[in-house]
């Protein structure tokens, strides 16, 4: 099952040259992008490993083309994200985030039910490891 | 389409002629580089028209490096140049990030090659400026980082040659030796531009622009004195053309305003005026004087 997560998800995969444009345009607001990975894209794990520090004072998105293609070859098992973050007071947060790789073979989930006390039903989502 | 390319119309629609023109008006003398920015600007228009036309070539590499004494205006040509590329579209941002070794090679084991993608992410869409460059090679020193981060600046400059330009500068002779040294750049840099010193008449031109530029004048007696005050500068060591010339400047100000303090009352045109004293106190002329005068650099 196709993963999909943030900004863009319920659009297909971007391309490298759409990718490109969207860190352009990060670029012109003046937010620092960054690239994580991980390979537990489970929607509640907020901490994927950070590729780099976040690329501060990039004029052109090709610096941060370079390090994504980088990081791609080096981590081609796991999922990329690339994140812009505002450091505008009353901000202070990610204004884009997106999936920019994904591994050939996706993660898996299934839900869960679990009876609780008094009947009560507890949802999970489970990595269904093939 | 008439099938022809009017190639001047293409020149001013870009805005480079104002860029050639302005470097002709401010930067005294340095002909040879002004005719090789300007052969730079003419291929790369011709390489625009031949685009249009649909005769898609490869990008011609424009890696520089720019070789001559101190003060020769290395750095402020490679700011024009950024400009002036960007104008032609050969480079998408236009600016400039100038390094030195220190921001290049790190100092321990794997501290480099982050620092140099670093600032070579810095730089992409621009102009990459590298000062000094030939302290990056230190032969007298085989585990010396600098090797490293010149393997990453010649991966990026082969590779991505369309995402930034890099322009080496630094003295002649060393740079000679430093390219020597490293076969490998010296075949990826196409353009060597060598600034030659400047004449008494050419830095005295440029001593009036920065004058200009302070808003003061020098007074006619004090002109012919910065003449002379060149001229004896020259012979002495530690000389760095129109820096030399800056600092002169600068001094010259500070004794102004003593004077200036000293004299109690002042009108308008005293306040903007160097006269010859200001140059005068200057120990130049104190080491030219006589042969008990002191001897050792002056600044």
């Amino acid at each position: 099952m196709k993963i999909t997560q943030g900004t863009f998800s319920f659009l297909p995969d971007l391309t490298d040259a759409q990718i490109g444009k969207q860190i352009e345009y990060a670029l012109e607001q003046g937010w620092a992008v960054s690239l994580e990975y991980t390979d537990d894209p489970h929607p509640r794990n907020t901490m994927w490993e950070m590729w780099g520090l976040p690329m501060f004072d990039l004029k052109d998105p090709a610096g941060a083309l370079m390090e994504l293609k980088e990081c791609r070859k080096v981590h081609a098992d796991a999922y990329i994200k690339l994140n812009a973050f505002d450091s505008t007071r009353g901000f202070e947060t990610m204004r884009m985030s997106f999936i920019v790789h994904r591994p050939k073979e996706e993660a898996r989930y299934r839900l869960e039910r679990e009876e609780g006390p008094g009947r009560t039903i507890h949802y999970k989502l489970q990595r269904a490891w093939s | 389409m008439s099938g022809k390319i009017d190639l001047h119309a293409l020149l001013a629609e870009s805005g480079v002629s104002e860029v050639l023109d302005e470097l002709d008006r401010e930067l005294i003398g340095l002909v040879p580089v002004k005719t090789r920015i300007r052969e730079i600007a003419a291929l790369l228009v011709v390489d625009k028209a031949r685009a249009e036309l649909g005769v898609e070539g490869e990008k011609p590499s424009l890696h520089m490096c720019f070789t001559g004494n101190p003060g020769t205006g290395k750095t402020t040509v490679a700011m024009r140049m950024a400009t002036l590329l960007h104008r032609l579209g050969y480079i998408r941002r236009g600016h400039l990030v100038a390094v030195t070794r220190d921001d290049l090679v790190g100092q321990y084991i794997g501290h480099t090659a982050p620092k140099t993608k670093e600032v070579l992410k810095r730089a992409m869409g621009g102009v990459l400026f590298i000062d000094e460059a030939y302290y990056l090679y230190r032969p007298e020193n085989e585990r010396d980082y600098g090797q490293e981060a010149i393997e990453i600046l010649l991966q990026v400059m082969e590779n991505q040659r369309e995402d930034l330009v890099v322009i080496f500068a630094g003295y002649k002779n060393r740079m000679d030796t430093f390219f020597q040294s490293n076969p490998g750049l010296a075949s990826r840099v196409a353009h060597h531009i060598d600034f030659p010193d400047y004449s008494v008449a050419e830095l005295q031109a440029i001593a009036g622009i920065m004058v200009d530029g302070l808003g003061l004048k020098l007074s006619d007696a004090a002109r012919e004195t910065v003449g002379e005050y060149l001229r004896l500068r020259r012979e002495q060591p530690h000389f760095a053309n129109a820096r030399s010339v800056r600092n002169a400047i600068d001094r010259a100000r500070l004794r102004q305003a003593r004077r200036l303090v000293q004299a109690g009352s002042v009108d308008a045109d005293m306040l903007v005026t160097l006269e010859p004293e200001d140059f005068r106190a200057s120990r130049v002329f104190a080491a030219a004087d006589g042969p008990d005068g002191p001897k050792e650099a002056v600044c």
